[in-house]
């Protein structure tokens, strides 16, 4: 990686490039189901856009991150690090998880928090092939009567929701697209 | 446009905020511990939804702001100016107009749409903390769902006055799970927490957010044989006729003479122009 490929790809303008992405990453998890597009920075591949941007928008010195799989490369180290400072951890005490969801699994592996502080657990994001509004149904917070969305593994996804109010709480993230999926959403199967 | 950055608060302290908001989010009712920061404004005059607004604001936003229902109150003005100045964002009075309301103490009247976010000013957001005031005990009674305190309270309301007589405040479950206080808004209000707008609790002194999701499931607290009530004034809108708003009295003079206005002034003001009157409303002309 090129000096100039680890400066570059940040936002040029932070507070409201960061601003417009912090709303489209509320407004998917306060909406589980929908697809909103997320855009702004430019990260080294193999991180998608939506990915590098929610990341640049959440993560700082004092949040822990982790890159797992494919994604765990030098060049996104640097890219990170630079950007945001976010220190590097293993998948147990990460904050923080981001990588495709073969190589994140098992899920039971992050923190979920505790009785006392649910908010205590990690954020998974997810990296798809794509996002469509079929597949798992889903309902709870945030949803009228029912939503759909492609999800990537139902039962391990129904077993965080059954955690509840502890488990994880998700981002899928594919091009510049991101849909999420909180742990107090119900999954079920298509039917 | 001014020498701060974009609505006043560092990068950093938006970043901490917006991750409580997004476990908020995630957790519906649960109050996620925050490191509040010093505001220019004191406790008490909503740091915490000031803080919550900093987060959330887009420079695209149209920014409205309610103290008790009214637009033109020292807190609204000057909370409304802090952000003209702060982060350039237009300002509205008219709840449709609004992408962002910051309130203190009331939901407005005109149903809220999926494309606004109501932001709620919470001067204490334990509703455990006046039956229990050790704070390691309340978050073990939130983890247990211990929450049969709250109820004997409740029953002891009616066994003393006949009544729940929380008027404001009233505490609700959301999504089944954790027991909630909705800032002191007016019980009245409490039907309206299940919207299609989301709603954010900010509270700056006690450095708690909370949030709940559009369209989920808010109960009110009550008995069976005592179920709950949203209750108003029995009395039309002196000035709008407005028979379904949430009214507050004002004495007009040391006869004893007082009159109901609706609370919310926008709500007021657009029943007004579109030409309805209520009893008073020519005197208030002249």
């Amino acid at each position: 990686m090129t000096a100039q490929a680890q400066f570059s790809g940040g936002f040029d303008n932070a507070p409201v490039q960061s601003s417009h992405a912090f709303r489209a990453a509320m407004n998917v998890m306060a909406r589980p189901g929908e697809i909103r597009t997320l855009a702004g920075a430019q990260p080294p591949a193999p991180l998608s856009v939506a990915a590098g941007t929610l990341l640049l928008t959440l993560c700082d010195p004092d949040t822990k991150v982790c890159l797992a799989g494919e994604l765990d490369t030098d060049a996104v180290r640097r890219w990170l690090t630079f950007h945001t400072g976010a220190p590097f951890t293993d998948a147990a005490q990460a904050d923080f998880v981001v990588g495709a969801w073969q190589a994140l699994l098992p899920i039971g592996q992050y923190r979920i928090g505790t009785a006392e502080y649910p908010d205590r657990s990690a954020t998974l994001i997810v990296e798809c092939d794509g996002l469509s509004a079929q597949g798992a149904q889903l309902s709870g917070p945030g949803i009228r009567d029912t939503a759909r969305l492609s999800l990537p593994d139902i039962p391990a996804l129904q077993a965080n929701a059954a955690l509840y109010p502890l488990g994880c709480d998700f981002f899928f993230t594919s091009g510049a697209t991101v849909a999420a999926l909180p742990r107090s959403t119900q999954i079920s199967a298509e039917v | 446009m001014s020498d701060y950055n974009f609505a006043y608060l560092d990068e950093q302290t938006k970043r901490m905020i917006r991750r409580a908001i997004l476990k908020g989010l995630a957790v519906p009712g649960y109050q996620v511990p925050f490191a509040s920061r010093e505001m220019p404004m004191p406790y008490g005059w909503g740091t915490g939804g000031v803080q919550v607004s900093a987060a959330t604001l887009t420079p695209e936003d149209t920014f409205k702001v309610i103290d008790q229902g009214a637009d033109d109150t020292t807190n609204a003005v000057s909370i409304r100016k802090f952000f003209e100045n702060t982060a350039g964002v237009a300002t509205t009075e008219e709840t449709e107009k609004a992408t962002v309301i910051q309130t203190r103490h009331r939901i407005p009247e005109a149903e809220l749409t999926e494309d606004q976010i109501l932001v709620y000013q919470v001067p204490i957001p334990e509703p455990l903390r006046f039956l229990e005031p050790r704070e390691t005990e309340t978050r073990k009674m939130h983890a247990l769902e211990e929450y049969g305190l709250m109820h004997v309270k409740l029953y002891e309301d009616i066994s003393q006055h006949g009544a729940i007589s929380t008027s404001y405040a009233h505490p609700v479950r959301v999504s089944g799970r954790y027991v909630m206080d909705p800032s002191p808004i007016p019980k009245f209000d409490n039907p309206k927490l299940e919207m299609d707008a989301i709603q954010l609790f900010g509270a700056g002194r006690e450095q708690r957010i909370y949030a709940v999701p559009p369209h989920t499931k808010v109960v009110s607290l009550d008995f069976e044989d005592y179920p709950f009530e949203a209750t108003k004034a029995d009395h039309p809108c002196d000035l709008c006729g407005a028979e379904d708003s949430y009214l507050d009295e004002l004495i007009m003079d040391d006869a004893g003479n007082r009159m109901f206005v609706c609370s919310d002034t926008d709500y007021c003001r657009s029943r007004r122009a579109a030409g309805h009157e209520g009893r008073l409303a020519k005197e208030d002309a002249a």
